[in-house]
């Protein structure tokens, strides 16, 4: 984000949204909270159908605090299952906009399949991901970010890492 | 395998980890504890309506716990009499009955046989015979349990002084009836006993949750290191126990003069536009749960803020779920801060949850170090006696649960 904009095409949305996951298979949090809108929300509902989350339970539902206090977990040494996190690695494609672009304030929505390697065994998670991206002071900022696991209503295991 | 060899894996101390890794054993907890005992299926609040029902299990068995017409719930296998189909795969839902997808034998909401296609292929057949198979039904407090043991002891009884603590942990309703709000459901690849003793397991906080601890106001993180204010394990009898961990907790409805902790402020200003100063305390009191874990024998725990339902799914695999809880009919900004809570600590991306399930799992890797004694130390600490407060860290419970394990696996 070196030249200025005013707009969001579909080629700035893949490139910021790439961007954003290399950060969290690479653990490049600090870069990663850069990202982010002041009033930015990360969302992991429960909920398939949930449009609004403030009223249900999330697996995450994270303002800019909470998100700061994630990434502190991650990595303060303090938590014994951050100590022996998985290695992840996803692969976005399938990318849609889901409004008339360019513009300032757009939705992309795409397909995330993220493998984490922990022990010996390989999990992966199917998701779909819906970001928001709001034009701040020139860049591109991250508004908002739901990630709909397609088994989001099933048991899962802990999970060391960030979808 | 013979009463006599329960004896020799469950001391008054210590218990054998074959416990944790035996096929066998396991294979005689579902028969002797899960198909024996009361085992909780639901809350009151997950079925309001009748023909409102959900799916579970109990055991390894599973049911559709539904409210019938009438306003009865009752608690019957997922199980087709024909050939043995499940009559219902969704999760929750209602339903005017239950019809199988094979054959399309269907059942009314209270599970007896209604009509089976083509009857003129049958002699003597009578439906009365074949509905589906009823368990026993009884509820405390909202607390809905069932058993396929037609002979036991009533739950009143079985729960026995647990009861009082029940009432005290429904309290959170902050002067509402408590309902569900949701659940988080996770795996750990290990023994539910594991589980079973970590609810009771107050010595593990600080080194495990340090991370949550960190992630707190300094006035909520002083409130979460209990290890020395004053706290105590009880055995409750039926291999129950409680450990409150937080006195001043453990009635929600005491020191409603207190002044309001910081991190409630703003709620309680909102709150005083619609109710009396008195409510607001109430609810912001109970916004945060109750000081106490009450661990139920064998699957349910009313811990703190939540109810923890475990069901074991192999000798080395089980699942976990946490229910968040909040105030039915109550103010909607003290239910969204209760489920913020929830989130923050509970579920595969909790604060708390995580390091939870890694420390159980690394004792079930652990106990595969089976060179003799190959024992799991439960003897730290006093119990609690008329004279003798114990201590919070006290392996009291452990010992009580693994009592009632080996009085219900030697009967
Ligand atoms: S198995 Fe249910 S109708 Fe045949
Ligand atoms: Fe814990």
């Amino acid at each position: 984000m070196t030249r200025t904009i005013e707009t969001i095409t579909f080629e700035d949305a893949v490139r910021f949204i790439s961007l954003e996951a290399d950060c969290l298979d690479h653990r490049d949090y600090a870069t990663w909270l850069g990202l982010w809108a002041k009033d930015g929300i990360y969302a992991i509902p429960i909920d398939p159908d949930a449009e609004d989350f403030a009223d249900r339970l999330n697996y995450a539902y994270d303002d800019a605090a909470m998100r700061r206090m994630r990434v502190s977990r991650l990595t303060s040494g303090e938590s014994m299952s951050a100590r022996d996190a998985s290695n992840t690695l996803r692969s976005l494609s399938r990318f849609r906009m889901l409004d008339d672009e360019p513009a300032s304030d757009v939705r992309i929505r795409c397909a995330q399949h993220l493998v984490d390697y922990r022990r010996g065994a390989y999990r992966t998670y199917a998701a779909n991901v819906t970001y928001r991206l709001r034009v701040e002071d020139g860049g591109i900022r991250l508004a908002e970010k739901v990630v709909r696991l397609i088994n989001s209503t099933d048991a899962l295991a802990g999970m060391s890492f960030l979808l | 395998m013979t009463s006599r060899d329960f004896d020799a894996l469950v001391l008054p101390d210590r218990v054998h980890s074959s416990l944790y890794r035996d096929p066998a054993i396991f294979e005689e907890e579902m028969d002797r504890i899960f198909n024996r005992s009361w085992v909780w299926v639901a809350h009151e609040s997950d079925i309001p309506k009748a023909g409102d029902f959900l799916t579970t299990h109990v055991g390894r068995q599973p049911v559709i716990v539904n409210r019938d017409r009438k306003g009865d719930i009752r608690v019957m296998v997922n199980r087709c009499r024909h050939r043995g189909a499940t009559v219902c795969e969704a999760r929750r839902g209602n339903a005017a009955g239950f019809v199988c997808p094979y054959h399309a034998w269907t059942y009314s909401q209270d599970g007896s046989l209604r009509g089976v296609p083509l009857p003129k292929g049958y002699k003597d057949f009578d439906k009365a015979e074949y509905g589906l198979v009823q368990l026993r039904v009884e509820t405390y407090a909202g607390l809905v349990f069932a058993t396929f043991n037609h002979d036991i002891e009533p739950l009143d009884t079985f729960l026995g002084r647990a009861k009082p603590w029940i009432d005290l942990f429904m309290k959170q309703g902050g002067g509402f009836p408590v309902k569900t709000m949701g659940e988080h459901r996770f795996t750990f690849p290990g023994n539910w006993k594991i589980q079973l003793e970590n609810t009771t397991d107050a010595y593990h906080f600080p080194i495990v949750h340090k991370s949550f601890l960190t992630s707190l106001d300094n006035a909520t993180e002083d409130l979460f290191s209990f290890m020395d204010a004053g706290g105590y394990v009880e055995d409750l009898g039926n291999g129950h126990s409680v450990m409150v961990m937080i006195p001043e907790l453990v009635d929600l409805d005491d020191n409603l003069d207190a002044d309001i902790p910081d991190r409630f402020a703003d709620i309680a200003e909102e709150l005083r536009r619609d109710y009396p100063e008195e409510q607001v305390r109430k609810i912001v009191r109970a916004i945060g749960g109750s000081g106490f874990n009450l661990n139920l024998f064998p699957n349910l725990a009313c811990s703190m803020a939540f109810f923890r339902v475990l069901r074991p799914l192999a000798v080395d695999e089980t699942e976990i779920r946490h229910i968040a809880i909040g105030m039915d009919g109550g103010p909607d900004i003290a239910n969204r801060a209760r489920l913020r809570l929830h989130e923050h600590f509970q579920g595969p991306m909790g604060f708390g949850t995580p390091d939870d399930a890694e420390a159980w799992e690394r004792v079930q890797r652990g106990s595969a170090g089976s060179a003799d004694p190959a024992w799991i130390m439960v003897n730290r600490g006093e119990d609690k006696t008329a004279a003798n407060a114990g201590d919070v860290t006290a392996e009291t419970g452990m010992r009580a649960a693994y009592q009632m394990w080996k009085r219900m696996m030697s009967a």
